[in-house]
């Protein structure tokens, strides 16, 4: 793929695209670079825009707990910002170099996803370029606003296909003082699953319900955050032995979550959309392909991790599955989204014409 | 009525039943405001429909006929979101109100649109609950929450009606129908999903919604602290909110507020307070607790603080909160209600503002807010019987707007667009940003026939092919408008 120089302001970045629309070129627009084969390949002639040169914190309003970010901001730079005021942006997918552009354009999330959401539920304000050289922006910088469309939703999660982001605001939480995770070990996905919901349906304030599973035997781990945070936890390890799981409580549990953030990256890697009581179905699966997984319980999300790359393996996990290809080696011939229903992609073709007309944002 | 409407009408009776189709003047008033009364059109019918197909009915026979249609819940919305345009259907969900599915195994309610809030959180009691709770929830339908993206008193901790959809069936204003998202997240493709949730009806009409629901916490504690004035009200917010304390819900009053809903409810608010803060906190015991402890010394400047011992009380300390709009009637006869959004840093000073203005104007504003989020709501109080207040009235009214949007925040956090905030749009946003917003309209609706006149600021139409905004040179020059 050809690189177009480097934009440093969002002008230049709306211009650098307008004109690249002009001659009809497919453009493409990288931020930390992390996730580019999430993408389908990126058609002959397709000119990279790097947001690198986007890279400004715009504005932190601590005592607001908002940020506006340029797209090209890495989200562990804006992090450490943040952590100075006990904040942050409650984003925690796994990549260190991730741009917040990038993980917003293409919905990345961790296990803070269970208690704040995804991108999409913690962008409250957008500006976009588009291919026609339009620079525009939604929402705002205040975290309660319903005036216009949300944009920013539309954007979010679309892999740069609508045009470019070029900032964001963002809401900022409050980092808890102190956490605890209760951990179940389950030796089979029905005690697993069992576990997980039992926690999930309690009115335990949980910050993360995990599960980890490989090879017929797995884990629920239920997070607590807050001022006291141990007896949540202990109460959650009473619910999981009282399903048959076998519990320890772990107060320094960064490593443990750290773990559960690595575990969504592989050689290949499928992000499957489920319900929550359909987890030990998609156990069985992942037993049978021989692979890993480890999921948002309570959201129904889960990644399935295979050492080995096959596309048949995501055709086999698609009969049953909604499941999205994120890493997979650049040669393997899968169609990363999977398929959607048509009455939708007509609908996502006149979005997409609307929004970018010449066609180029691939 | 000329032989097309016949036809219609004819059309629409077949779909959804004559005895469906209201046409006949004085029961077509019922329809003519939602509530926001300053609005008030007379639609040319109205259609009641009792299932998806009949919807599809009903819109497809617009779309060939090419008659505007607006779509209605209950009518409890403040922005005229819903008032009806004069030459074309308005289409009330009020017939669908099934709760189609209750999974609570998943954690997942399917619902018609016209189920009213209150009811999903009934369904999933006692253990769960649906947590945007908009002060009208007992009458409020779902369908109309999706297309403001309602909030409520809770939203600050919990969110709103976008982080709580995961799926909807939408009729599109072509009659065709589509299925966006379903009950897992995360479907692959655009998030239109979110794109449609507060969209205020003018993208399609959503006729099976997808909720997500959570469980009750374990504990509430509540509270209301007296301060002199909302200044020092407002930096106990401000110290609550940095210490990483996030309450389930944090609310604000001025004094002229506490009168009037003391005056309708005898909470027992003292009527001389500046300002009455109330705080709930909710989660795990032994979180409320050492929280709630926190709070209490950090509100140890009030004049006086007032903790519910029991659910009674705690009934009691928010019936003033809720009453506060109504009971202003005790103030004046008419008032309007604002729902701008400022950072919540800016509260001091942007009530310093509304007080200088009001004053200028000759007119009282109470202020009622949801703190934690900077939500306010200030209500102007005006005799329309007076010659000239009214318009005095509408007049402040846009000032405090101006003052929000100039201290960083929104025209509407919650309310919606509707026809009363459009013209306050460009405030906010210039033509790029309108002209972008019109691109995901066009994209649903390209003839413009799903709620028109709303959001947008002036009437605008969608070309087969958008090209890029150019300004016209007569515009540049500043002798034209664009529209």
């Amino acid at each position: 793929m050809q690189v177009a120089a480097a934009p440093s302001t969002r002008e230049e970045l709306g211009s650098a695209l307008a004109a690249a629309a002009e001659a009809g070129t497919p453009v493409r627009f990288r931020g930390g670079g992390t996730k580019q084969v999430w993408a389908p390949a990126a058609p002959a002639g397709t000119v990279e825009l790097s947001t690198a040169g986007l890279a400004e914190i715009v504005e932190h309003n601590a005592g607001d707990l908002t940020a506006v970010l340029g797209v090209g901001v890495p989200l562990a730079e804006a992090q450490a910002l943040f952590a100075k005021e006990g904040q942050r942006l409650a984003l925690d997918p796994p990549d260190g170099g991730a741009t917040i552009g990038g993980v917003v354009a293409s919905g990345d999330t961790g296990p803070l996803r269970g208690r704040y959401g995804g991108p999409r539920d913690l962008v409250v304000g957008m500006r976009v370029a588009l291919s026609d050289g339009t620079l525009a922006k939604s929402g705002g910088k205040v975290i309660k606003n319903v005036a216009g469309y949300d944009i920013a939703k539309l954007f979010a999660g679309s892999f740069g296909t609508l045009g470019a982001i070029v900032e964001v605001s963002v809401r900022l939480h409050p980092v808890a003082p102190e956490t605890a995770t209760a951990v179940g070990e389950a030796r089979n996905a029905e005690e697993l699953a069992r576990g997980a919901g039992a926690v999930g349906r309690s009115p335990l304030e949980h910050h993360g319900i995990d599960v980890r599973w490989r090879g017929g035997r797995g884990a629920v781990l239920a997070r607590f955050a807050g001022a006291t945070p141990r007896p949540q936890a202990e109460a959650a390890a009473k619910l999981l032995s009282a399903e048959g799981l076998a519990t320890e409580i772990v107060d320094d549990d960064e490593p443990l979550w750290d773990e559960q953030r690595a575990a969504q990256r592989g050689p290949l890697v499928l992000k499957v959309s489920s319900l929550p009581t359909r987890l030990p179905e998609l156990l069985r699966t992942a037993d049978e392909l021989g692979g890993s997984v480890v999921g948002r319980a309570a959201l129904g999300l889960s990644w399935l991790r295979l050492e080995e790359a096959s596309a048949q393996a995501v055709e086999q996990l698609r009969r049953d599955f909604i499941a999205a290809v994120q890493d997979r080696p650049p040669d393997l011939d899968v169609d990363p989204a999977g398929p959607i229903d048509e009455g939708v992609r007509t609908l996502m073709a006149r979005v997409k014409e609307r929004f970018d007309p010449a066609g180029v944002c691939v | 009525m000329d032989g097309g409407e016949v036809e219609l009408l004819a059309e629409l009776s077949a779909a959804v039943g004559a005895e469906h189709v209201v046409t006949h003047e004085h029961q077509l008033r019922t329809y003519e405001s939602d509530g926001l009364l300053q609005y008030a059109v007379t639609p040319r019918a109205v259609v009641l429909p009792g299932s998806t197909a009949e919807v599809q009915a009903v819109v497809r026979a617009c779309h060939r006929a090419g008659v505007p249609w607006v779509a209605r819940g209950a009518g409890s919305g403040l922005s005229g979101g819903a008032t009806p345009v004069a030459e074309g259907l308005l289409i009330s969900l009020s017939r669908m109100r099934s709760i189609v599915e209750v999974d609570l195994a998943n954690q997942r309610v399917v619902v018609e649109p016209g189920v009213t809030n209150i009811a999903v959180s009934q369904a999933v009691g006692p253990d769960h609950f649906y947590p945007p709770d908009p002060s009208s929830q007992i009458v409020c339908t779902i369908g109309g929450n999706v297309a403001e993206n309602s909030g409520g008193a809770h939203c600050f901790k919990y969110g709103f009606t976008t982080n709580y959809v995961s799926g909807l069936d939408v009729v599109l204003p072509d009659g065709s129908e589509v299925t966006l998202g379903g009950p897992e997240l995360d479907h692959p493709g655009y998030d239109l999903v979110g794109a449609f949730v507060g969209s205020e009806g003018t993208l399609g009409i959503a006729t099976r919604i997808w909720l997500r629901v959570i469980p009750k916490p374990e504990d509430v504690r509540t509270l209301v602290a007296f301060f002199g004035s909302t200044v020092q009200a407002g930096e106990v917010v401000s110290r609550i909110v940095s210490e990483g304390i996030v309450p389930g819900a944090i609310e604000m009053m001025d004094n002229l507020s506490i009168r009037a809903a003391e005056g309708a409810t005898n909470a027992g608010y003292p009527v001389d307070a500046g300002a009455a803060l109330v705080v709930e906190l909710d989660g795990s015991e032994a979180e409320c607790e050492t929280r709630f402890e926190h709070v209490k010394e950090l509100c140890g400047e009030a004049d006086s603080v007032r903790v519910a011992q029991d659910d009674e009380e705690r009934e009691l300390i928010w019936r003033a909160r809720k009453a506060a709009f109504a009971a202003m009637g005790r103030i004046a006869p008419n008032y309007y209600v604002q729902d701008s959004v400022i950072p919540r840093t800016k509260l001091a000073e942007v009530l310093g503002q509304i007080e200088e203005l009001a004053g200028e104007h000759e007119l009282q504003v109470a202020n009622v807010f949801h703190a934690g989020d900077g939500n306010l709501h200030p209500l102007v109080c005006y005799d329309g019987a007076k010659p000239g207040e009214a318009e005095r009235a509408e007049e402040l009214a846009g000032l405090i707007v101006k003052a929000c949007v100039d201290a960083g925040g929104s025209i509407t956090g919650e309310h919606g667009v509707g026809v009363d905030k459009k013209r306050y749009m460009p405030s906010m946003f210039d033509e790029a940003d309108l002209a972008t917003f019109q691109r995901l309209r066009c994209a649903f609706d390209p003839h413009g026939r799903a709620n028109p006149g709303k959001v947008m600021p002036t009437p605008r139409l969608c070309g087969e092919v958008p090209g890029p905004y150019r300004r016209h040179p007569l515009e540049q020059a500043g002798v034209a408008e664009r529209f």
